[in-house]
């Protein structure tokens, strides 16, 4: 089989082959630039984080026997030699983790009920005044934008020790992050039917109630459960400030060096996180497979 | 009117009997599933120890905390903030960057055009879930038991839980990636190497990139609280000064974390869109 594969002339080619170079030529140079201002942005974080590499390596080590010194008994053999030794506290802990997925649970329904509330102001089609979606706005941006942690922080001085603390921290970080993702669902709601429902002279609740509720609550009771499950991975880490749940009881192994429990906590968050994720993923998959159907 | 409204009710009953007479079980499911949730948050609330009387003291509580905050004031701390701001980022940034380095080779053995053996890809996937499953506060704290208190204990917190989460979406990019480049490779007699390296990575990295950015713009509020557990960064100020009492001192450092968050948005935000733009483009 012969093909007709076209040579052109020198000259031609000669124009092409530069402008080809100098395309490239100019790409590469932007990449190159972008490398070595990413390779200074790092060297000059290198600095500011103290980092040190010969500490890495000397103490890489110690890293790779931690989790060997985790998963060792008190008398030298390996946990799974010995599950009832290793999981001794196992009704403490579970009780601890019962208690973590109600700090979650809790907080969840209080953050997604006040994002409920929140949203149709925040929302850009259903706000009654703008000034009134301004300031939703900032108030649920900035409960987004401060960590839960922090306001565990400051509210564990406020209500005292306890999960009360931890609940209210999830349910404003909640709040705010759910009250965006709620308002974007009502942003793309259909008009149409608020039109039809204020044409008939109903108020402004009214029209939220009979013509936006019915067509978001699916996507919000998506979101929440998806919200339920970063909670949970969030709960865990409340107690490490004192607002209840499992990690108070981590904090407490890994400080005073128990190391065969800071294994076993991190088995069982691990293990519940996974069983969470799953049963939320499936609970999900059925909640979008009835929209879809209908 | 109301005549012809009753008309038409008894005729629609009649025309669509699903609508009307929806059997028992379908009606109650969802006041029953209302009245389970409710049922649970109370049982939840009374479990948790909360009462009115806490809840109301602890809300003046908070109101006097809020009056006590304001005006923000760093007093004479300020460098020492902004040094803390600086090694925030620092740690963000580094933490990313060594998590996407160690990530983009275990990745390709977690995706399946790369690895079709189960045997191989099974386990680093569940390897990777772990590693997810555990928070990065947590990882503060096994890393401050190994190299000490400081930043560079939150560089590695950083690093080893984004780790796990970089593995599986770079893998998840590398699955979804055309496989004809790669075929087009192997025709033309390349290496396995040469058909990661001239196939997939070329369609790959600008997702990649983008992810990254996205990451460090998260990791910037993560950086923020592993100091509160002793991992360096401008957590550590404000966990100190909330302990302390220091209120104008802890609204100032709320408000800092506020901006600098805001304007690392902005920045990845632009570089973010600079790179998809351009891949759109291509």
């Amino acid at each position: 089989m012969t093909t007709a594969v076209s040579i052109l002339p020198e000259q031609q080619l000669a124009v092409l082959n530069a402008a080809y170079r100098q395309a490239v030529g100019r790409r590469r140079l932007r990449l190159l630039l972008g490398i070595a201002v990413f390779a200074a942005a790092l060297a000059l974080a290198g600095i500011g984080a103290e980092v040190n590499l010969r500490t890495l390596f000397t103490y890489f080590g110690n890293f790779i026997s931690y989790f060997d010194r985790i998963l060792t008994l008190d008398n030298g053999q390996r946990v799974w030699t010995d599950v009832g030794e290793w999981l001794w506290g196992w009704r403490k802990w579970l009780k601890m983790l019962g208690e973590t997925l109600l700090i979650s649970y809790v907080g969840t329904l209080i953050g997604a009920t006040l994002a409920f509330c929140l949203n149709f102001f925040a929302a850009e089609n259903t706000s009654p005044a703008p000034w009134l979606r301004f300031v939703v706005r900032r108030l649920l941006e900035f409960a987004r934008t401060v960590p839960g942690i922090v306001f565990a922080l400051i509210f564990v001085i406020a209500f005292g020790l306890g999960p009360m603390a931890g609940v209210l921290a999830i349910a404003i970080h909640s709040t705010g992050a759910l009250g965006k993702l709620f308002s974007e669902i009502v942003e793309n709601a259909d008009m149409k039917p608020v039109e039809g429902i204020r044409s008939t002279g109903a108020s402004w609740l009214s029209c939220m109630r009979f013509a936006v509720v019915p067509q978001v609550t699916a996507g919000y009771a998506s979101y929440a459960l998806l919200r339920f499950e970063i909670n949970v991975r969030e709960a865990s880490v409340m107690g490490f400030v004192g607002a209840g749940g499992i990690g108070q009881e981590l904090v407490v192994a890994i400080r005073k060096f128990y190391y065969s429990d800071v294994s076993a906590i991190l088995l069982t968050i691990i293990v519940t996180v996974f069983i969470i994720d799953i049963s939320t993923g499936w609970l999900r998959g059925r909640l979008f497979g009835k929209e879809a159907r209908t | 009117m109301t005549r012809r409204q009753a008309v038409d009710t008894r005729e629609l009953r009649a025309r669509y009997p699903d609508v009307f007479d929806r059997p028992a079980s379908a009606r109650l499911a969802t006041p029953a599933m209302i009245v389970a949730a409710f049922a649970i948050l109370i049982y939840g609330l009374v479990d948790l120890d909360f009462s009115p009387s806490r809840f109301f003291a602890g809300l003046s509580q908070l109101g006097w905390i809020t009056l006590m905050m304001i005006p923000p004031d760093p007093g004479s701390s300020l460098p020492i903030y902004l040094k803390a701001l600086g090694e925030t980022l620092s740690i963000a940034l580094l933490g990313t960057t060594l998590a996407a380095v160690f990530a983009l080779p275990v990745s390709l053995l977690a995706a399946r055009n790369v690895v079709p053996s189960n045997i191989l890809r099974f386990p680093v996937r569940r390897v990777l879930d772990s590693i997810r499953g555990v928070d990065t506060l947590i990882w503060a704290l096994v890393w401050i038991n190994v190299v000490g208190l400081g930043p560079f204990a939150g560089v590695l917190a950083i690093a080893v839980s984004d780790f796990g989460a970089f593995g599986k979406l770079f893998s998840e990019a590398i699955e979804g990636a055309d496989q004809k480049q790669v075929e087009g490779i192997r025709a033309s007699g390349g290496s396995p190497l040469h058909e990661i390296r001239f196939g997939l990575l070329p369609q790959v990295l600008p997702v990649i990139a983008g992810q990254v950015l996205y990451f460090i713009e998260s990791n910037t509020r993560s950086a923020t609280i592993i100091g509160i557990v002793g991992a360096g960064g401008i957590g550590l100020q404000l966990a100190e000064q909330i302990r302390v009492l220091e209120w104008q001192k802890v609204s100032f450092l709320i408000l800092m974390i506020l901006v600098a968050v805001a304007a690392i948005d902005f920045i990845s935000g632009k570089l973010r869109f600079a790179i998809i733009g351009r891949r759109a483009v291509a």
